[in-house]
């Protein structure tokens, strides 16, 4: 069973056709990597999927339900995060406070509620608290709780951004160059954290340039380039695909 | 009574401080609620003699009292006049806040200060609510038995009180909302709005909702500030007071209810005690333009604190990198 499906997905900007009629499917539980030479259009697909972009043509289903059209927080109800490819953290609070936020979807108090402080978000707001501990310590950042978010090591932002992700308990993650600007450590940490995501039953689709991490995690590789999809395979015949290493590898970011 | 001006400092705090929704309009909700409580409270039905009006006084809704010259006046009694003035304003800041609330920045600075300004010139241009004169003889606002909103200076003490408890209240409401799961999705959004978004925080709405409670205080402190002056006139609802509220805002540390409340108290003592002359209004003008200038996070922020004692540790501390 697919999760997510995207068909015949097109938009342009002025002269340039960002994405170019591309499709594909992400299985439940897979971990899928789409790679691609800069400007091959792989934000614009993610914003598309997320809904922070319209599509010219296409259509998208996630869980059975076309969400083409709908508003990103209406998706992201849906049980789909994302992470942004310039780490979006909330400036003025806390690493605890950022992931709270994540927790948005999974509590309900209202303006007038919480205005009042109704003994059901009192409760709402402990198992809330609780919850983004558990995400903390998952990320190995309990002790970072009451640090200011933006101030910690850009590796540590991405990690927080991750967990703010994670927070929602998403059905689908969608994260956007996770490792850009990791030193390879960090970068090494990442993939365990991704693999470790997928562990807990998350379906994850991945935009990556660093080739072995996508190589090591990936189950499935979808290759753009100019916005159209050239190739879609399971890692190793990736590699050795020459349409994909002329037009991708061969350019030296291998 | 420099307490009731809090009320609208603490609803701009909320709005602008913390969800970052800038707005140079606030006197304009404040105008509409003390203008359309005094205008029902001052309004004389007796006239119109209608099943309708019979009614309405048969409900209480409207109430008898004498006049000035031993007549009888029938007006609608305070509390509905009260609820219709706030609901009213609510209802414009709905109206306004959707469309306007996309404009960013700059942008939405310049939409609400258009919307004061319209308020401004609709009040100074409209007979029914003494144009240039304003309306004056608004009645005490009996709260609850025994309590009411007045000027009169026999119940000064009790309207201290008064004032004191509005304030309080609002001001746990706001610190609930601040510390809640609303809170954070507002502190959010002012962060930055996509992430919001992804994180399922309906932004739109939520700038909405924020926009009209904040709209709501302002119209609650018009109503009250006006019963306890017995009257309201055209400079309440002028630009210069929407900049004031604005500046105490940001004096006060944009994201800083406690700062906001104790600049209000301290600026509106000193203005309404004429501490300022003719330069009222523009002590605050150049406060704006100090602050935007200089501590662009506003004077009172929690950071100025960490900062102030980071200073002291490194000076006193002599050898510490
Ligand atoms: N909002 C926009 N307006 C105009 N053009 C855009 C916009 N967003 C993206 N583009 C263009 O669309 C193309 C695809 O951009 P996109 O950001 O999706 O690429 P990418 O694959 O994510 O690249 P990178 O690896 O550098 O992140 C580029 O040519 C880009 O300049
Ligand atoms: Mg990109």
């Amino acid at each position: 069973m697919n999760l997510l499906s995207v068909r015949d997905v097109s938009r342009r900007f002025g002269g340039i056709q960002a994405v170019d009629n591309v499709s594909f499917d992400v299985p439940h539980g897979a971990i899928m990597a789409i790679i691609g030479p800069n400007g091959a259009g792989k934000t614009t697909l993610f914003h598309l999927i997320s809904g922070f972009l319209r599509p010219d043509r296409g259509s998208v289903v996630f869980g059975g339900a076309e969400i083409l059209g709908l508003m990103p927080h209406q998706i992201a109800a849906q049980g789909m995060a994302r992470t942004f490819q310039q780490t979006r953290l909330f400036p003025k609070m806390t690493v605890l406070e950022n992931i709270l936020v994540g927790r948005h979807l999974h509590s309900r108090g209202g303006f007038v509620a919480c205005m009042l402080h109704l003994p059901f978000t009192r409760r709402e707001e402990r198992a809330v608290r609780e919850a983004g501990r558990e995400i903390l310590e998952f990320l190995g950042l309990s002790g970072q709780a009451d640090a200011e978010a933006v101030r910690l090591s850009y590796g540590q932002q991405r990690m927080v951004e991750l967990g703010r992700a994670l927070a929602c308990e998403p059905r689908v993650l969608l994260l956007d160059e996770p490792a850009a600007g990791l030193n390879m450590r960090e970068t090494a940490e990442m993939g365990t954290l991704i693999s470790r995501i997928r562990e807990r039953n998350v379906t994850i689709l991945l935009v990556e340039h660093d080739m072995s991490l996508v190589m090591d995690i990936s189950d499935e590789i979808v290759v753009l380039s100019y916005g159209q999809k050239i190739a879609e395979d399971v890692p190793s015949a990736i590699q050795r695909d020459p349409e994909v290493i002329r037009i991708y590898l061969g350019e030296g970011d291998a | 009574m420099s307490a009731y001006y809090s009320l609208v400092v603490l609803g701009l705090c909320i709005l602008t401080g913390y969800a970052g929704q800038i707005s140079i309009g606030h006197a304009g909700f404040f105008a509409i609620g003390g203008y359309l409580s005094a205008l029902l409270t001052t309004h004389n039905l007796s006239a119109h003699g209608g099943p309708v009006v019979s009614g309405l006084a048969a409900m209480g809704i409207l109430t008898r009292r004498p006049d000035l010259y031993g007549g009888e006046l029938l007006t609608v009694h305070p509390w509905p006049a009260c609820i219709l003035a706030v609901f009213a304003a609510v209802a414009v800041a709905y109206a306004i806040g959707g469309p306007v609330l996309k404009l960013k920045g700059h942008y939405l600075a310049m939409a609400t200060l258009g919307f004061g300004i319209i308020v401004y010139r609709i009040v100074l241009g409209t007979e029914l609510v003494g144009a240039a004169d304003g309306i004056y003889d608004v009645p005490a606002f009996p709260l609850l038995p025994g309590i009411a909103v007045s000027g009169k200076s026999s119940l000064r003490v009790m309207n201290y009180y008064v004032a004191w408890g509005f304030v309080i209240l609002g001001m746990v409401f706001l610190m609930n909302l601040v510390r809640s799961r609303v809170g954070r999705a507002l502190a959010s959004i002012h962060g930055a709005e996509d992430a919001a978004e992804a994180m399922g925080i309906p932004t739109a709405r939520y700038k909405l909702k924020i926009f009209v409670v904040s709209a709501a205080f302002a119209a609650v402190a018009g109503v009250l500030v006006t019963h306890y002056n017995g009257g309201i006139g055209p400079s309440e609802s002028s630009v210069m007071k929407s900049v004031r509220y604005l500046a105490i805002v940001a004096i006060g540390g944009m994201a800083n209810l406690w700062g906001a409340l104790f600049m209000s108290l301290i600026l509106n003592y000193l203005s309404l005690r004429g501490y300022f002359g003719s330069f009222d209004d523009a002590v605050f003008g150049v406060i704006l333009i100090l602050i935007m200038l200089f501590a662009h996070e506003g004077l009172l922020r929690r950071q100025l604190l960490d900062q102030i004692r980071g200073a002291v540790i490194r000076r006193g501390g002599g050898d510490d990198p």
